[in-house]
């Protein structure tokens, strides 16, 4: 018998429908995946299932949860239920727990709640449950507060908040999305093995195909509050009946088409050209570059300069205050950093998260200055300058950053938005100017000049990147720093963005620099790629080389925690038969 | 922790050094001399003479500045010009009715505003909410001495429970004397609870929406408790903000209800000091005044970091 079973579910809040005829079930010990992008209905469904939907929320059809029926169900009823017998982790570790109280308080809570413990048994059991999940009595005390854990550490505590009771059900809503793919590997290694300890049912949700195939015997695919598809992940994958779950297969293995850069080729202003038209280029020296040799170091190149080229630079920040005037050995963030990107090449920084790739971008950007050493942008020292004498540097670096919703001032109009760079450029631009401009670099990224006097919440999170882009590339810049550009994107409209990028590289030859911790974006449209650990940069190299056979333990244990549809299938394929 | 405290304390230190050096030279620059004030026009520039050299008005600048400190430290702020008796003791017995009154006010302020702002939050946009938060919106409209008239007329001159105005004075009996303050301190709370309930709806809305919030609720808590137990201390940095600003105030800002009730309080001795240009008492209370309002502010900032551990640093 299930444990959970979803018959018929619909749901409206206010008059908006929400969710449509799901069904689902989840027996004891099992493994369920739910996938879909976003807006696809998954947490409303878990939700649903926890019964904390807004007042409006109005359900119909049948949810049973080990035979109680939840959509009638009290709230005091609920109460009993929830923690105790369901469990549910959430997407965002990080504001997941309450910052003035222990984690001690906040595992133990729920315990006292349910069972009626008193404080002293109920933070034994706390104790344990904490050792439990990784985080131990040593380096983990119950009096310690969230701002003093890492994400990954928050996570373990949510954990452990929602696996202290030994739940029959436990529901994790995109569980791992805010961690790195080594951090991601561990907490899903961790509800594994939670799972089959307790013979606890899973209802994994995730827009990560790749992971919840890794994770889930059964998968469930929705699309605009509905399923798609459902049934056991191989066959599932393997066959993919439907044509929605082959279009979400694709999309999580896209790999976008790239074509060199020519210069003379495409549509480009005079400006684009300038700095990379002057060397003679024959296509096979930039297809040299594209097999993989930085530009900058390829013989027949010799005269150019790089675009970026950043000298042993480091950065370090004042140590931990440990008393009233002492202070702790600072921390370098950055240590010792060499590198250079040539024009039009394509270069991802990758590592986990604090490993210093931020505020190495940051130091690029000239947004930060270095301890030590110093970055040039076109043979120009860009550390410790002026903003004036910066002006020409910045126009021609611009940014994008991971979040499409908090990179945009709700409060204006496209058109005042994507021209905000253009204030660095020597002449201001005339009004219709500006719009012209303005709808050129909308056209570029594949919007219309009918977006120009819209809001920002107008968009969608895709078409919110998009915008970024279309403000990163106004100003004809050299070079694009883009941190975790397409990690807050679905795959289908990361796919799209990808390919934006990879077509913008080869149109107007742009360089990039990503950091991301994603390999499979880094192998999607780089030619190099940069292991960054610790401070330092590991191993670098042609971004297939290194990607296929990583040599420095870092590298290595990036590669093999990243989530991999093709093998995460084939495994299934092997346990499922 | 410590090291947080610390900066605290050196910053309302710094801050206190700095206000008084502010009004003693201001006093330095307002025209008008002391000595002559005291032994009135018709006395001759020798008396006058003798007088500043008796005060130390002809000393150097600094060493005034310094002696003036010192005496403060040690609560000597010397002898009204107009009442001819210790600024002490004026001061002593003006606290005596102020401080009271504050501590009242602002406890009655407490209590009405906070379950009223948790009320209004939980029940965030529907009828309840409206209903407190249109209450609320008029008592910050209606200024402190109309409600004062209305609470006279009502429990004084109808109910005759409580007298009109006047202060019998403390040695009359805890009794009386509290029956004297009741009305005044309702009529001080009402508006400052009518902007705290609001201030503490609006932070708990904020914190009502945080994703530790559906943490609790996911645990099993009840609403209710998430309400109390989480959510109401995240929200106290605003609250204690403003209930810090409200008591300096309530100690100082109350000469209009001083004047309804006849209450002799702090802001009337002020007034009746300034208008008299007795400015031994003006920098007396002044100093006194600016060194309450900077230890409450100290008493906030520590209480910031009681109720969020994260300005503590690591422990």
């Amino acid at each position: 018998m299930s444990l959970l079973e979803i018959e018929n579910l619909s749901l409206a809040i206010g008059n908006r429908p929400i969710l449509k005829d799901i069904d689902l079930t989840v027996a004891p010990g099992e493994v369920v995946g739910l996938v879909g992008e976003s807006g696809s209905g998954k947490s409303m469904t878990a939700m649903t299932v926890m019964q904390l939907l807004p007042f409006t929320a109005k359900a119909a059809g049948s949810v049973r949860f080990d035979g109680i029926n939840i959509l009638a169900a009290t709230e005091d009823q609920m109460c009993a239920l929830r923690g105790d017998d369901i469990g549910m982790v959430f997407q965002e570790p990080m504001t997941a727990l309450n910052p003035v109280k222990t984690i001690g308080e906040q595992v133990a809570e729920g315990i006292r709640w349910h069972t009626k413990a008193g404080r002293a048994e109920a933070e034994d059991r706390a104790r344990k449950i904490l050792d439990r999940v990784g985080l131990p009595e040593a380096r983990f005390p119950l009096a310690r507060y969230p701002h003093e854990l890492s994400g990954g550490q928050r996570q373990r505590v949510v954990i452990a908040i929602a696996c202290a009771l030994k739940p029959k059900l436990l529901i994790a809503d995109e569980p791992t999305t805010a961690l790195d793919v080594v951090l991601q590997a561990q907490i899903l290694d961790l509800l594994r093995d939670l799972v089959h300890e307790n013979n606890m049912g899973l209802l994994l949700i995730s827009h990560d195909l790749a992971v919840v195939t890794e994770m889930s015997d059964r998968i469930t695919i929705m699309r605009h509050g509905e399923v798609m598809e459902a049934g056991e992940t191989a066959r599932t994958l393997s066959r993919q009946v439907h044509p929605y779950t082959r279009q979400l297969a694709l999309a999580s293995m896209h790999v976008p088409k790239r074509r060199s850069f020519f210069p003379l080729e495409g549509e480009m202003s005079p400006k684009a050209t300038e700095g990379v038209a002057s060397g003679s280029k024959a296509p096979g020296t930039t297809e040299m570059s594209r097999s993989g040799h930085s530009v900058a170091f390829s013989p027949s190149r010799g005269e150019t300069t790089p675009l970026v080229s950043v000298e042993n630079v480091s950065r370090l920040y004042p140590g931990r205050r440990t008393s009233f005037f002492g202070r702790g050995a600072p921390i370098h963030a950055v240590d010792d950093v060499s590198l250079d990107i040539a024009p039009a090449q394509s270069v991802a920084l990758v590592g986990r998260s604090g490993c210093g790739k931020s505020t190495l971008a940051r130091m690029i950007l000239a947004l930060d200055n270095p301890s030590s050493g110093a970055v040039r942008f076109r043979g120009e020292t860009i550390s410790n300058r002026g903003e004036a004498e910066l002006k020409p540097a910045r126009r021609d670096m611009q940014v994008v950053f991971q979040d499409p919703y908090g990179s945009f001032d709700p409060r204006q109009k496209v058109e005042k938005l994507v021209a905000e760079p253009l204030h660095l450029l020597e002449t201001k631009p005339s009004q219709s100017e500006r719009r012209e401009m303005v709808a050129h670099a909308l056209h570029e990224v594949g919007l219309g000049p009918a977006d120009l006097d819209k809001y920002p919440h107008e968009f969608s999170g895709g078409q919110r990147q998009r915008l970024s882009i279309a403000r990163a590339i106004i100003t004809r810049p050299r070079l694009i720093v883009a941190d975790e550009p397409v990690s807050a994107l679905d795959v289908s409209i990361r796919a799209q963005i990808l390919d934006l990028f990879a077509d913008l590289n080869g149109r107007l030859g742009i360089a990039y620099l990503f950091i991301t911790h994603d390999l499979t974006v880094a192998r999607a449209i780089t030619d190099e790629v940069l292991v960054m650990h610790e401070g330092r940069i590991v191993e670098r190299g042609v971004t297939n080389e290194i990607l296929d056979r990583p040599q420095s333990e870092a590298a290595q244990a990036l590669v093999a925690a990243a989530p991999d549809l093709h093998r995460a299938i084939a495994r299934k394929i092997q346990e499922q038969g | 922790m410590t090291a947080y405290l610390l900066k605290r304390v050196a910053i309302a230190l710094a801050t206190l050094v700095l206000a008084s050096i502010v009004v003693f030279a201001v006093l330095e620059i307002l025209p008008g001399d002391p000595a002559r004030l005291m032994l009135g026009m018709n006395a001759s520039a020798e008396q006058v003479e003798q007088v500043r050299t008796q005060m130390g008005l002809n000393d150097p600048l600094l060493l005034r500045y310094f002696h003036w400190i010192g005496n403060l430290v040690v609560l000597d702020f010397g002898r009204s010009y107009t009442y001819s008796v210790p600024v002490i003791d004026l001061v002593r017995e003006r606290v005596a009715v102020s401080l009271p009154l504050a501590l009242i006010a602002l406890a009655l302020s407490t209590l009405i505003a906070i379950p009223v702002g948790l009320y209004a939050a939980s029940r965030q946009g529907r009828f309840g909410d409206t209903v407190s938060m249109g209450v609320s919106q008029i008592g910050v409209a209606i200024p402190n001495f109309w409600f004062a008239l209305l609470l006279i007329y009502l429990f004084a001159v109808w109910l005759k429970w409580v007298p009109a105005g006047g202060f019998p004075g403390w040695s009359a009996g805890i009794w009386p004397a509290l029956k004297a303050l009741i009305l005044p301190a309702i009529a001080l709370a009402l508006p400052q609870a009518a902007i705290l309930a609001r201030v503490t709806r609006q932070a708990l809305i904020e914190v009502l929406s945080e994703d530790y919030i559906r943490t609790a609720r996911a645990k099993g808590m009840p609403y209710r408790a998430v309400l109390w137990r989480h959510a109401l201390r995240n929200a106290m940095i605003p609250v204690l903000t403003i209930l810090g600003l409200q008591f300096a105030f309530l100690l100082a800002g109350t000469i209009i209800i001083e004047n309804v009730f006849y209450l002799p309080g702090l802001g009337r001795l002020i007034f009746q000091a300034i208008t008299q240009r007795d400015l031994i008492v003006v920098e007396s209370v002044v100093m006194l005044l600016v060194t309450t309002v900077i230890l409450v502010n100290l008493l906030v900032d520590f209480s910031y970091a009681v109720v969020d551990p994260r300005l503590r640093g690591r422990s």
